[in-house]
C-alpha cells in the first residue's frame, strides 16, 4: 500500500464509486460524510429501525440504490470512514473536519469532492411561511420519515423531481393540491430529442405525468406564480398563481417547491477550484477537465460539480478519482476510462434536454415584488435588496451582500444567492455574469465557537 | 396546536418521551427531532427577525438535509441543535426559544 493520503468528501453514489476505485488501487482513503448512513440524497437511508425495502422507498432506481448500498458496506473495513462528519473548511491543503465538538485539519495529496446538490429556489412571495419546503426536502420527509410536509400539499416549481416528489406522495396516500410547474408545455416537446438520449428517464417521466393525472392531480404548466398565502403564526394556507391569463387559487397547508437542483460547491470552492459562468443554466459553475480535475489537487465529481444526475455521479465519481489515482502516478484503465467519459457524455446531453425543457424562472425572478422576502433566514425583502443597487451602488453580489445582508444569513446564500444575483443583474441592466457571484467562506456551514482541536 | 407533518408509513415503531417547552408528548424511535416536533405541533421556533417589517414570524424548517439552517431548536441546557438531523431520543428536553446568551450557552 502507498502512502498517498486521498480524502473523499461525501458518501453518496459519486462518493461510493469514488472510494471504490481508490480501495482497487490499493489505497485507503478517508471517506468523510455529514450522514449519519451513506447514501447521499437520492439514495438516502431511513434509520435502521424503518421497514420498507429498497423497491418502496428508490422505485426504479431500486436496483442502483442497493447496489451502492451494498458495496459502500463492503468497503468499509477498506477505508477510514468517518459519517456525521462536517467539513468547514479546505485550506493550505489540509482539510478541516469537525465531529462531535471536535476538529482536526487533515493534509491530503488528493482530494476528492463529491458534495452533492441542494434545491435551486426561486422566491415566491409569502414563501418564508411554516409549512414551506424545498422540494427535495419534501422527499425526504417522505423517504426517510415516513411522512408528508403537510395534510394538503401543493407542489410548485419545475423540473423532473417536481413530478416525482408529486407522485411519491400520491403513491404514499398523501393528498396533493397540485402540481404547478412554472415550464410552459411545449418547451419539453422542444427539448425531446436531447431527452432522448436517455429513453428511459424521458418515459419514466411521462408515467409519472400520466399517474398524477390518472390520480385526479391538477397538473398545470406555464403557471405564474403570485404569492404563496399564509399567516405568520399558523402558516400556509394556500398558492395563487396565474395561468393562461386566469388567477387560480389551490388552499393547502404545505408548499413543496423546487426548480431543479444546483452544485453544493462550496467546499470546492474553499479548495481553490476556478468558477465559471454557465449560459444554458445562469449559474457560476466550478470549472473541472473532462475527468474532473480542478487543479490544486482537486478532484470533482457526481452533482457537486455539475448537476447531472445519480446515475451520472456514479460515472464522474470514479472518473474523478482515476484521474486522482494517475496524478498520483499510480495506473488506471484506459478502456474503462473511455467507456466512463462517454457515459458521462451522454448524461451530459440529456441534463442539456432537461434545462431546455425545465428552465430557471429567471424573469419571473427578476420581478419579484419589492414586499416579498428574498433572504428567508434574515427576512431581508427584495426592496432592500435593490436599494443596495440604486441607492447604495453596489455593482455585484458580494457587495451587495454587505450592504443588504442578502446571502449573509445562515444558509449562507444557498437559497437566496441565485436568485439575489438575477435581482441584481435586472436593477443594473446588466448581464447575469456580471454581477459576480456570491463568495464561499469557512465555515461553510455554522459550526460551535466551542469545537476543540484534537490533533495538536 | 395541530400537527404539521402527516406520517403516512412507517408507524409501527416504539414509542418516546419528550418535553416541547415543558409540554409533555410521544413521537416514535427513528423519528428526527423535526419530526418529533411537527407531529405534536406546527411550528420549530420563531423568526429572531421578526421584529423586521415585514414580520415573518413562526418557522417550521425548509431543506431538511442539514443545508438552511432554519429548524433550530434548543435543549434544556442551551445547546443549539438541528432538528432535521437529530434523531429524537426519550427524555429530550427541548425549547422552540433561543435561551439568553449567557458565557455558558454562547458556544
Amino acid at each position: 500500500m502507498g502512502n498517498h493520503r486521498v480524502i473523499i468528501v461525501g458518501a453518496g453514489p459519486a462518493g461510493v464509486r469514488a472510494a471504490s476505485a481508490v480501495v482497487r488501487a490499493g489505497l485507503r482513503p478517508i471517506v468523510i460524510d455529514e450522514a449519519a448512513r451513506a447514501g447521499g440524497q437520492i439514495y438516502r437511508r431511513p434509520p435502521e429501525n424503518f421497514q420498507r425495502d429498497h423497491e418502496a422507498l428508490y422505485g426504479t432506481e431500486a436496483a442502483r440504490a442497493r447496489a451502492i448500498h451494498e458495496d459502500f458496506a463492503a468497503l468499509v473495513p477498506h477505508i477510514d470512514y468517518r459519517p456525521e462528519t462536517l467539513v468547514w473548511n479546505v485550506a493550505e491543503g489540509h482539510v478541516w473536519a469537525a465531529h462531535e465538538g471536535e476538529t482536526q485539519a487533515i493534509p491530503y495529496d488528493a482530494l476528492i469532492v463529491c458534495s452533492g446538490a441542494s434545491d435551486r429556489v426561486a422566491p415566491i412571495k409569502g414563501w418564508q411561511a411554516a409549512g414551506c419546503y424545498s422540494l427535495g426536502g419534501a422527499q425526504i420527509a417522505l423517504k426517510a420519515q415516513g411522512c408528508a410536509i403537510g395534510h394538503r400539499v401543493i407542489f410548485l416549481g419545475s423540473g423532473p423531481l417536481l413530478y416525482l416528489a408529486a407522485a411519491q406522495y400520491v403513491k404514499a396516500g398523501a393528498e396533493v393540491a397540485a402540481v404547478l410547474d412554472t415550464s410552459p408545455f411545449w418547451l419539453r416537446v422542444k427539448a425531446a430529442p436531447k431527452l432522448a438520449a436517455m429513453p428511459e428517464l424521458l418515459w419514466q417521466g411521462v408515467k409519472l405525468l400520466r399517474d398524477l393525472k390518472r390520480a385526479g392531480v391538477p397538473v398545470l404548466t406555464g403557471v405564474t406564480p403570485v404569492e404563496i398565502e399564509g399567516d405568520t403564526q399558523s402558516g400556509v394556507s394556500g398558492v395563487t398563481v396565474r395561468h393562461k391569463g386566469a388567477v387560480k387559487h389551490f388552499a393547502g397547508d404545505a408548499v413543496a417547491m423546487g426548480w431543479h437542483v444546483k452544485p453544493e460547491a462550496q467546499i470546492a470552492d474553499l479548495a481553490r477550484a476556478t468558477f465559471a459562468f454557465d449560459e444554458a443554466t445562469r449559474q457560476w459553475l466550478p470549472q473541472t477537465d473532462a475527468d474532473g480535475r480542478a487543479g490544486n489537487a482537486l478532484y470533482l465529481g457526481g452533482d457537486g460539480a455539475r448537476v447531472l444526475g445519480a446515475r451520472s455521479a456514479e460515472v464522474t465519481g470514479e472518473l474523478a478519482a482515476m484521474a486522482a489515482l494517475a496524478d498520483l502516478g499510480l495506473s488506471v484503465d484506459a478502456d474503462r476510462r473511455r467507456w466512463l467519459l462517454a457515459e458521462k457524455a451522454n448524461y451530459a446531453n440529456f441534463a442539456k434536454g432537461l434545462a431546455q425543457a425545465f428552465p430557471w424562472p429567471h424573469e419571473l425572478v427578476a420581478a419579484i415584488p419589492d414586499e416579498a422576502i428574498v433572504c428567508r433566514c434574515e427576512a431581508v425583502t427584495a426592496a432592500t435588496l435593490r436599494a443596495s443597487v440604486n441607492t447604495a451602488h453596489a455593482q455585484e453580489a458580494n457587495r451587495a451582500k454587505a450592504f443588504s445582508r442578502v446571502g449573509m444569513g445562515r444558509c449562507q446564500g444557498r437559497y437566496c444567492g441565485h436568485a439575489s444575483t438575477e435581482i441584481i443583474a435586472a436593477a443594473r441592466s446588466v448581464s447575469l455574469e456580471k454581477t459576480g457571484r456570491l463568495r464561499g467562506q469557512a465555515p461553510v456551514k455554522p459550526i460551535p465557537v466551542s469545537l476543540k482541536r484534537n490533533d495538536l | 396546536m395541530s400537527a404539521r407533518f402527516r406520517r403516512l408509513v412507517e408507524t409501527d415503531r416504539p414509542q418516546v418521551s419528550l418535553t416541547i417547552d415543558g409540554v409533555g408528548v410521544t413521537a416514535l424511535a427513528g423519528d428526527t427531532l423535526m419530526v418529533a416536533m411537527l407531529t405534536n405541533g406546527d411550528a420549530l421556533r420563531s423568526s429572531e427577525f421578526s421584529d423586521l417589517e415585514p414580520t415573518d414570524g413562526r418557522r417550521a424548517g425548509f431543506c431538511l438535509m442539514g443545508a438552511c439552517q432554519d429548524c433550530w431548536v434548543w435543549t434544556a441546557q442551551g445547546e443549539r441543535l438541528r432538528a432535521c438531523s437529530t434523531p429524537v431520543q426519550g427524555g429530550m428536553e427541548i425549547s422552540t426559544h433561543q435561551p439568553e446568551a449567557t458565557w455558558a450557552t454562547i458556544a
